[in-house]
């Protein structure tokens, strides 16, 4: 079994290691990711702000080039981890499927370059790719390192389960908690795992920091309610969202005069540290700071450094 | 959207604003509620629903608030009116943009433009690039400021120099273009 695989922009620089973990979770559970050739910038939420109809067809030559390469009668899947490329290629597909003045004139532009969207090619995220057809039974069984207890909050941040749920709910998702207990984790019970870290602005380049203080704040919020319920690691599903809430945690404590100190990694590393996986092949030496509690010592509470 | 007031179809500002929706809102500031950007606005996104029906279109124009957000949905999962909130602060951007009336010392219009420079050229974008680009055009100094995380991404390979780009670009500016050959006015 293998699906077609959409890296978006971020999974080629700072969200490296999403791209390495997720390639790595994939293959231990046998299944493919066949990146898509040619792939262009999906439009993120900086295209739509500027131009609509072009936004569309950014995402929409990726749609049609993913059918290009399955050619039938059948569905293709088109995995997207990062969360904003999976909104926007979401997105149009269905808008594209939905007819109308916008899908004509963005059908024909692609027909003027040769191309053509079918209506085929979906996004599939691959936490709903893990949990629905790869399933919860086949992971717990590979989960050979299982996390003991590790007490994780999953974020989902914004464009996940907004505005589509497709395959979990739009206020009180439950996927990935139920996919990393599989894997022998602790999910902490955290109401703001929906709430925007504030970085969707910044359209793949975190860096940027269109409003550094916003989103300092935003991003300090969430981790400082993660911690206080308990929370170890955070589990994330967006190189955006990963990158905020990493990043500038000492920026947060000179701030806000406080000690944030959490490991932020993406949902594919905790997973396949699970399935027995080297932390190179999860890239967890290109983390900034990552510091799990020794299963080995989980009682005493002793800290390894990775 | 069917029905408007006189004054909703005045501008063309006004049309974009009015296929937008206000005029069903209810005011019950759900969306101002759920908002996390809000303490960042000028105006809350009920007050900006307000003036819209209140033919302040100019000014919603003007408005930071449409550009502080950063487009998370929560206003448009929440609306009990089920109005398409996002999208119609996605399409008050598009028009502010057009009739040059977005905030001029604000920074995230800049960073939309920018972007869309950069994918138009390469098919992808470049965080490094971008980043850089935007902030030699805005703040020039703040680059100390981030200079520190940038070195620290660089060293473990997250922030590559080399400008990825799609390799049929001329594929891609052939659809875009297409869609310059197109435009029917219709901005939303």
């Amino acid at each position: 079994m293998s699906y077609a695989y959409y890296p978006g922009c971020s999974a080629k620089g700072t969200g490296r290691s999403y791209e390495e973990s997720l390639r790595a979770v994939f293959g231990a559970l046998g299944t493919g990711l066949d990146e898509l050739n040619d792939w262009n910038c999906c439009g993120a939420s900086g295209y739509p702000a500027v131009d609509a109809a072009k936004a569309a067809a950014l995402s929409a030559r990726n749609l049609a080039l993913a059918e290009d390469a399955q050619p039938g009668a059948g569905p293709v899947d088109l995995v997207a981890p990062c969360a904003g490329c999976y909104r926007a290629l979401l997105k149009t597909g269905r808008a594209l499927s939905g007819g109308g003045p916008m899908a004509a004139r963005v059908g024909g532009a692609l027909g003027a370059a040769g191309l053509r969207y079918e209506g085929r090619a979906r996004a599939r995220h691959p936490l709903d790719v893990l949990v629905n057809d790869i399933g919860l039974e086949r992971i717990a069984e590979a989960a050979v390192r299982p996390l003991h207890g590790l007490r994780v909050g999953c974020y989902y941040g914004c464009l996940l389960v907004r505005p589509y749920a497709t395959f979990d709910d739009r206020r009180a998702p439950t996927s990935m908690e139920r996919l990393l207990a599989a894997a022998g984790a602790e999910p902490v019970d955290w109401p703001m795992r929906t709430r925007c870290c504030g970085g969707s602005c910044y359209c793949g380049g975190p860096l940027i920091g269109a409003l550094p203080e916003a989103t300092l704040r935003l991003s300090y919020r969430l981790l400082r309610d993660a911690r206080r319920r308990g929370a170890q690691a955070i589990a994330t599903v967006c190189p955006l969202c990963q990158f905020n809430l990493e990043a500038f945690q000492r920026q947060m404590n000179r701030t806000f005069d406080e000690r944030i100190d959490l490991s932020v990694g993406f949902f594919t590393q905790l997973l396949g540290t699970a399935l027995g996986l080297s932390e190179r092949a999860l890239g967890v030496q290109r983390m900034l700071h990552w510091r799990l509690p020794d299963p080995a010592a989980a009682q005493g509470g002793a800290h390894v450094r990775a | 959207m069917g029905f408007s007031s006189p004054q909703l179809a005045t501008t063309q500002a006004a049309r974009a604003a009015d296929r937008v929706l206000p005029q069903f809102c209810i005011q019950c500031g759900t969306c101002s509620v759920v908002c996390p950007l809000i303490e960042y606005m000028d105006h809350s996104p009920r007050v900006l629903n307000a003036m819209l029906t209140a033919g302040s279109h100019e000014e919603v124009l003007h408005s930071r608030a449409i550009w502080v957000c950063t487009s998370c949905y929560a206003c448009t999962v929440e609306c009990p009116k089920q109005l398409p909130l996002t999208e119609s602060i996605y399409a008050l951007k598009r028009e502010s943009l057009r009739t040059g009336t977005y905030p001029r010392r604000f920074i995230t219009p800049v960073l939309a433009r920018q972007f869309v420079r950069t994918v138009d050229r390469h098919g992808r974008s470049s965080e490094a690039w971008l980043s850089l680009a935007l902030y030699l055009r805005t703040r020039p100094l703040q680059l100390v400021r981030y200079a520190p995380v940038a070195l620290r991404l660089m060293l473990r390979g997250r922030l590559p120099l080399r400008h990825e780009s799609v390799r049929r670009p001329a594929q891609v500016r052939k659809v875009l273009e297409a869609l310059d050959a197109t435009t029917t006015g219709e901005h939303a």
